[in-house]
């Protein structure tokens, strides 16, 4: 290895292959028994609990906390997946600290929420070795269609197939999992637990996987929908909001999305290539998630730059951090002005901001921060609108007759994937009364 | 600091924390490690009488059950009395006591049920120079079945006969340890006061069953998949020692016999309780098996520190509560509190509502954005809540004054009157016509 987090341009292998994989080993793994048990013993089992209401999914939290504290964690996953049957990734990647974690009574006494989210992995994880627990119900004779393999597909899939229904899943990429696959921080989902996941999902029966298969390129709405009873759109957001600044088309800026991708599909770390100076733009998990693992492949200086205050980022409080304790510096109200550079990316001009109730706008004070690789993370949108649907909020709107959709893709809700799981598996609940109706 | 020293029935050590008669105090290694921990005196484990010394399992002596992070509620045991041959025992009492004049010394006994046997080891005990004798009258296992210890314990006939031997045939100190596993305490005390004891200790264990096996389906300790009754003590029995001890204390035939109190003392909050309730000094086994001999330490510096705030010496808590230790017909039914939930304090937990709401009374609502509140036209001050809320002091009982109107019942809050002269009690005292 000849280089270094010092050595200029976009190169590859910048630590040492032992740094990496420390760098990228599980960042918070599971409970050992003990812990569990300790961590179960803090849950005061609250009546009508804060923690349900905040959950998504609506998991009976307190419920699978007492199962692991009497020492039947096969029935606390049961408990989970019941509601959330990607309990397993939601307990990786879930903002809880934002969600049942904050709801949690303990935070309001102590400032120390019960650790669901771990608790939450420490069953699911104990349980999902000892195969599938579901059965599906009688068949029905009836076929849905689902696009898109993420976690609102896959949630409704498993739905359908439960209820006795025959599901195809049409996936434009070449793995199933959606942003849990390709959209994660590698180090929340190590030894390729989403696809291990996905396996175990898929295990119940009656679903059938079709990959690299894309809506309106292989597959039409209208087609689907003549071929099958039913059809649910999980399709996320698959375009990359521009920055619309000059020169964002310079080499050396990408989408952080396309980089976190790739990283994850690596299947070497040190062969990736990253820059020295890297600049993130955008205040979200993606930007977080890209600034902290170009931090770990050992750029030398990272920086997230937002155009709003710290207390506005959309990346939790935890995961802003994370980003600092690896070393990402937190730059805020500044928007980018200018990409410079001769042949690739140089410098990125930012001017100051001004957040005011009348809308942000730019003052006139500039700064430059030079940087080798600029990575874009201002948000996702629909790419696209699949032909006949409405349009709300810039998403799927009302959907006509024996047509759904969920996650990302469609109006309402955060973006979360504990989110599209609660979508996708409502949405069943709904094509299977639709379908079942006399 | 307030003066810990204490002299009971004659025997003086620098604290009143004794270590009980178990298998902390089996031996002189681990007794002179308590007294350089600050223990004030040991009753030394039981001596049997002389001949082959008893054997003892090869499995597991322990059960146990657990509150949260694993923390030790209660113990049981089925380790018999000591299993190391008398004279050997012998010896290392006479050496420790000579090393450590100032401790106080008690030695347990139990031998069979005559009088030759009690005889004889009294005479081998006497010039040990050891401060007192314990009789063991409250083993519920293992020697029981032999005739011994609360099989003994258990007949107030036998308490006083064998009390009588004792005092006879020795000038030591005597006090007689009391089993629990009867259906009143009284009796028993009763006889060993007749029998001319100095003193009672009590409690003794409990037989117990702590868990089943659910493998093996056996109870635990489980000994090649079969188990006995043990003997149960720690922090859960200490509600039921507290009760034995109180109801001595206050009994008009018992009052004033000295108790030195043993029962899940864990800390000097514990030992100050049983003091108050009538002890002259406390006895623990459990708390030093679970945590080693320096806690004591605690015990001592609160104790002190205790006595210190309410400005109190020692001889002046012992037995404090004991006036207060009524029977239930003497409770002030006006007497009427409210609870009331401290909503700074309040974390919105619920159970309070849900114990309410499905277990009592329905006086707790529950508003928008998680409120609780009570409803004093509902509440009958049973203090569930109070029990079950995870918080210090957010949930108090909070007293009516009195002339105020009770709004669950419509009725004014009145002066004292108990079920004695109570209207609905068929039994009531009346005026003399």
């Amino acid at each position: 290895m000849t280089n270094s987090p010092l050595t200029p341009g976009i190169v590859s292998a910048r630590l040492p292959a032992t740094a990496l994989a420390a760098n990228f080993a599980d960042h918070a793994p599971i409970l050992d028994p003990h812990e569990a048990q300790v961590a179960a013993d803090r849950c005061y089992f609250c009546h009508d609990a804060p923690c349900i209401t905040a959950c998504p999914t609506g998991i009976d939290i307190p419920l699978f906390i007492r199962q692991i504290a009497t020492g039947t964690p096969e029935a606390a996953a049961r408990t989970i997946w019941s509601q959330n049957i990607l309990g397993g990734i939601c307990a990786r990647v879930c903002p809880t600290e934002t969600l049942c974690q904050e709801a949690c009574v303990r935070e309001a006494a102590e400032g120390k929420p019960v650790e669901i989210g771990r608790l939450q992995r420490y069953a699911t994880d104990l349980a999902m070795a000892q195969g599938h627990p579901f059965q599906r119900a009688a068949a029905t004779g009836k076929r849905v269609a689902v696009v898109g393999a993420g976690p609102a597909g896959l949630s409704c899939a498993h739905r359908l197939a439960m209820k006795g229904h025959d599901v195809v899943v049409f996936e434009r990429r070449p793995k199933a999992g959606g942003l849990n696959e390709y959209g994660i921080a590698s180090y929340k989902a190590v030894d390729g637990f989403a696809q291990r996941e996905v396996d175990w999902l898929l295990s119940i029966g009656g679903i059938e996987l079709r990959c690299g298969v894309e809506l309106g390129r292989d597959v039409t709405l209208s087609a689907l929908r003549a071929d099958f009873d039913a059809v649910f759109l999980g399709i996320g957001l698959q375009g990359v909001n521009a920055l619309r600044a000059a020169g964002e088309d310079l080499p050396g800026v990408r989408n952080a999305v396309d980089f976190i991708a790739e990283l994850r599909q690596a299947p070497d770390l040190a062969a990736l290539p990253i820059g020295r100076e890297v600049v993130v733009i955008g205040g979200g998990m993606t930007a977080v998630d890209a600034a902290v693992q170009a931090k770990l492949l050992g750029a030398e200086t990272v920086t997230i730059v937002y155009r709003r205050g710290q207390d506005r980022m959309s990346a939790s409080k935890l995961e802003q951090d994370l980003a600092v304790t690896a070393g990402v510096r937190l730059l805020c109200h500044a928007a980018p002005v200018r990409v410079l550079g001769q042949d690739r990316v140089e410098a990125v001009e930012f001017a100051y901001t001004q957040d005011r109730p009348e809308g942000l706008s730019l003052l006139p004070e500039t700064f430059t921060l030079k940087a080798d690789q600029v990575f874009k993370a201002i948000g996702q949108q629909l790419a696209g609108l699949p032909e006949g649907l409405e349009a709300a909020q810039g998403k799927i709107g009302a959907t006509p007759a024996r047509i759904f959709a969920g996650g990302d893709c469609a109006a309402g809700g955060e973006d979360l994937t504990v989110t599209a799981v609660a979508e996708g598996r409502d949405a069943a609940e709904a094509i299977h009364a639709a379908l079942t109706a006399a | 600091m307030a003066d810990l020293s204490a002299n009971f029935i004659g025997i003086k050590s620098p604290n009143p924390f004794w270590l009980a008669s178990a298998p902390p105090t089996d031996k002189a290694y681990n007794v002179i490690r308590a007294f350089e921990a600050g223990w004030g005196g040991v009753v030394w484990k039981t001596l049997g009488a002389e001949g082959p010394p008893i054997v003892n399992v090869n499995g597991p002596r322990y059960g146990a059950i657990w509150g949260a992070d694993r923390r030790l509620l209660g113990l049981n045991n089925i380790e018999l009395i000591t299993d190391r041959p008398l004279e050997v025992n012998l010896k290392e009492i006479r050496q420790v006591k000579r090393d450590w004049p100032d401790r106080a010394l008690v030695i347990s006994l139990m031998v069979p049920c005559d009088e030759e046997s009690w005889k004889d080891i009294l005479m081998r005990i006497e010039d040990t120079g050891a401060d007192g004798v314990e009789l063991n009258f409250g083993c519920p296992h293992g020697m029981a079945e032999r005739g011994m210890g609360s099989a003994v314990g258990q007949v107030p006939e036998y308490i006083e006969m064998v009390t009588h031997w004792v005092k006879h045939y020795s000038k030591m100190p005597c006090i007689v340890k009391l089993t629990p596993n009867v259906t009143s305490i009284l009796p028993p005390a009763m006889a060993a006061k007749r029998g001319g004891a100095d003193a009672v200790s009590l409690i003794n264990t409990i037989k117990s069953i702590t868990n089943v096996d659910l493998d093996n389906f056996s109870p635990f300790p489980m000994i090649d998949g079969k188990g006995s009754h043990g003997g149960y003590c720690g922090p859960a029995v200490k509600p039921i020692a507290l009760n034995m001890v109180g109801e001595i204390a206050r009994h008009d035939e018992t009052r004033g016999l000295p108790i030195s109190g043993i029962g899940g003392v864990t800390t000097w909050r514990d030992a100050a309780e049983f003091m108050a309730m009538g002890c002259g000094n406390v006895q623990v086994c459990t708390a030093a098996m679970t945590y080693g001999f320096k806690v004591v330490q605690e015990m001592i510096s609160g104790l002190s520190q205790y006595l210190d705030e309410k400005q109190m010496t020692m001889p002046q808590l012992v037995g404090r509560a004991v006036p207060n230790f009524v029977e239930w017909q003497h409770l002030n039914l006006n007497y009427v509190t409210k609870a009331h939930i401290d909503q700074e304090a309040c974390i919105k937990c619920g159970r309070c509502y849900a114990a309410c709401e499905d277990t009592s009374h329905q006086a707790i609502a529950m508003g928008p954005g998680r409120v609780f509140t009570v409803k004093d036209e509902e509440c009958v001050a049973c203090n569930l809540c109070v029990n079950v809320c995870p918080v210090d002091d957010c949930i108090t009982m909070v007293p009516m004054a009195a002339g105020s109107i009770d709004p669950r019942t419509g009725r004014r809050v009145g002066g004292f009157a108990d079920w004695t002269t109570h209207p609905n009690n068929p039994m009531a005292a009346k005026a003399a016509e």
